[in-house]
């Protein structure tokens, strides 16, 4: 057993004339949460998209639990232990929130009531266990964004992907979210990569933070050590402070 | 997905006392419209699970009626293979069929529009084969030997307008059963799941290419089987009609009018328009206006489609207030 539950190596991805991840090598612990941040166009979702089996990648190695998972179709990518959220969040809105999850936790068990019990266990973690019976359709952003959390929670993975699901929210709305993951993280095992615009989520619950900068990799360490690196204020803040 | 409250399994219960009376209390000719009606609501309900659950919209279901219809009706001319098990061999050669033009679509990423201009594709040519095969009978037709009409005969699928009814009235319960239940399981989740987002059911670990082919290929072997009882109520096939688009048409008519994707929705949609198209046709012979018919199922079809976009049953269940009741722990 690896210490590692992800390790990606060399990743590189090419749209047409843009190289859009360029070869990027980083690690997620057993149980860590690390975070992948950079600009606009950085290549975070592409190097998501490449691991979560949305897209191949033209070179480079992804190994999840020791198992190489490179190119490995989404849905497989799942099976193996992966789960995502999407930042332009996809529910099925004709579905009712619970039925939502439910089509997570059908990929554990064929049994209806575990998979309802599950599902509704999650929603009642992330908040949303009052909305249970409404139509996903119907939800705000944010109870979307949570709901996206909650579905890829109920595929049980061994690593989740969360891709901006801070965004929008409030300040206070955040901390809670914070509060949710770490208590997941400390219950269940679970290891998270996450991306994030929202650095007061990014501080509070990373243990490891990954900066891309033009889809290479610029700098990683621990949040303190990222937040004083003068490569990474320089492409945030556009000048270095003296 | 879609538990029963006590006052719509009530409902439910009534409506299906008042079609087992049915046969009873009225006349052969309103016997006959309501064949029609169940045969619509069948294939409906057929055709449902395919567009309404998975999402992949059909537009030449024809070619499973046509298909199952003749190979009932051929193996019994030529060989006198039991009605019943013709109906079988055309339930595997539809869903082969199904299958296969899955397959090939969704293998080469076709979809949409696109899917649904490659189902006609495939019905128009099946037609245009079927015009040329001598076997069933060309353009001439295939015409099952009229026997025994004096008393039924269900063995044999021979007798009246009657044992047809409660045929079909079985058969539309037992679609309706496994529709219910289909919506109730992984597949029926899974299915809805890839009808309202691709990329999301599939980071959900759904293999999204084999529910597609399943839902096909289940939807054209259920089509076919109602096809089979079509050749022995009809008694005379035609390439022409058959596997015509118009009855591709008809058959999506009732479960969008009634509601795309609901357990209740094709039903309904049947019996409304076959209602209404019966009280035209008498319009049409009592005031002499030709085209009424044609002019109401337009009309009806546009209003829903204006006023009710998801059909009428959802609309029904509202006023009626026979929502299931919120899930418990």
């Amino acid at each position: 057993m690896s210490a590692s539950i992800l390790e990606v190596n060399g990743l590189s991805k090419r749209f047409r004339g843009l190289q859009a991840v360029d070869d990027v090598s980083f690690a997620v612990p057993r149980g860590g949460i690390v975070a992948l941040i950079g600009p606009n166009g950085a290549g975070k979702t592409t190097t998501f998209n490449l691991i979560a089996g949305a897209i191949p990648p033209d070179a480079g190695r992804v190994r999840l639990d020791g198992v190489d998972i490179t190119g490995f179709r989404a849905d497989r990518a799942c099976h193996a232990g992966i789960a995502r959220t999407f930042q332009l969040v996809k529910p099925f809105g004709a579905l009712s929130v619970l039925e939502n999850v439910v089509v997570g936790a059908l990929k554990a068990t064929a049994h209806m009531p575990t998979a309802r019990r599950a599902a509704l266990d999650l929603l009642e973690r992330l908040g949303l266990a009052e909305k249970a019976s409404l139509p996903a359709a119907s939800l705000t952003l944010p109870e979307r964004k949570r709901l996206e959390t909650a579905r890829a929670l109920a595929t049980r993975p061994k690593i989740l992907l969360l891709d901006e699901v801070m965004s929008g929210l409030r300040p206070t709305e955040i901390d809670a979210m914070v509060a949710t993951f770490a208590v997941l993280v400390r219950e269940s095992g679970l290891s998270i990569l996450l991306t994030e615009h929202v650095m007061r989520a990014v501080m509070a619950l990373s243990h490891h933070i990954v900066v891309l900068h033009h889809g290479q990799k610029i700098c990683e360490g621990t949040p303190e050590v990222v937040a004083r690196d003068p490569q990474v204020l320089e492409c945030y803040l556009g000048h270095t402070p003296h | 997905m879609s538990g029963l409250s006590p006052r719509a399994a009530l409902a439910l219960a009534l409506l299906i006392l008042l079609l087992l009376a049915l046969p009873l209390a009225a006349n052969s000719y309103l016997v006959s419209v309501a064949v029609v009606a169940l045969f619509a609501a069948y294939f409906g309900q057929a055709w449902n699970i395919m567009t309404g659950f998975a999402g992949q919209l059909s537009l030449g279901h024809a070619l499973y009626v046509g298909l199952g219809a003749y190979a009932a009706a051929a193996l019994f001319t030529h060989w006198g293979v039991s009605p019943w098990l013709g109906m079988v061999a055309g339930m595997a050669v539809a869903g082969l069929a199904g299958a296969f033009i899955a397959a090939l679509s969704f293998r080469f990423r076709v979809g949409g529009v696109y899917f649904a201009l490659l189902t006609i594709a495939f019905a128009e040519f099946t037609r245009i084969l079927f015009d040329h095969f001598p076997w069933v009978g060309s353009t001439e037709g295939l015409f099952l030997p009229v026997k025994n009409l004096d008393h039924d005969d269900p063995l044999h699928l021979s007798g009246s307008p009657a044992m047809f009814y409660y045929l079909l009235l079985a058969l539309t319960l037992a679609l309706l059963a496994l529709s219910h239940h289909l919506l109730n399981r992984r597949a029926g989740y899974y299915w809805q799941a890839i009808r309202e987002d691709e990329e999301a059911a599939r980071a959900l670990g759904i293999d999204v290419f084999r529910y597609k082919v399943a839902a096909m290929a289940l939807s054209a072997a259920l089509t076919a089987l109602g096809g089979g009882f079509l050749a022995f109520y009809d008694k005379n096939l035609y390439p022409d009609t058959s596997f015509a688009i118009g009855r591709s048409i008809d058959i999506i008519t009732a479960p969008i009018i009634g509601g795309l994707g609901t357990l209740i929705g094709p039903i309904l949609g049947a019996f409304v328009l076959t209602g209404l198209g019966e009280t035209m046709t008498w319009a049409t012979d009592a005031f002499g206006i030709i085209g009424l018919k044609q002019f109401a199922y337009g009309a009806a079809l546009l209003a829903i489609v204006v006023f009710q976009p998801a059909g009428l049953w959802p609309w029904l269940k509202r006023l009626a207030r026979l929502d299931a009741p919120a899930p418990r722990r």
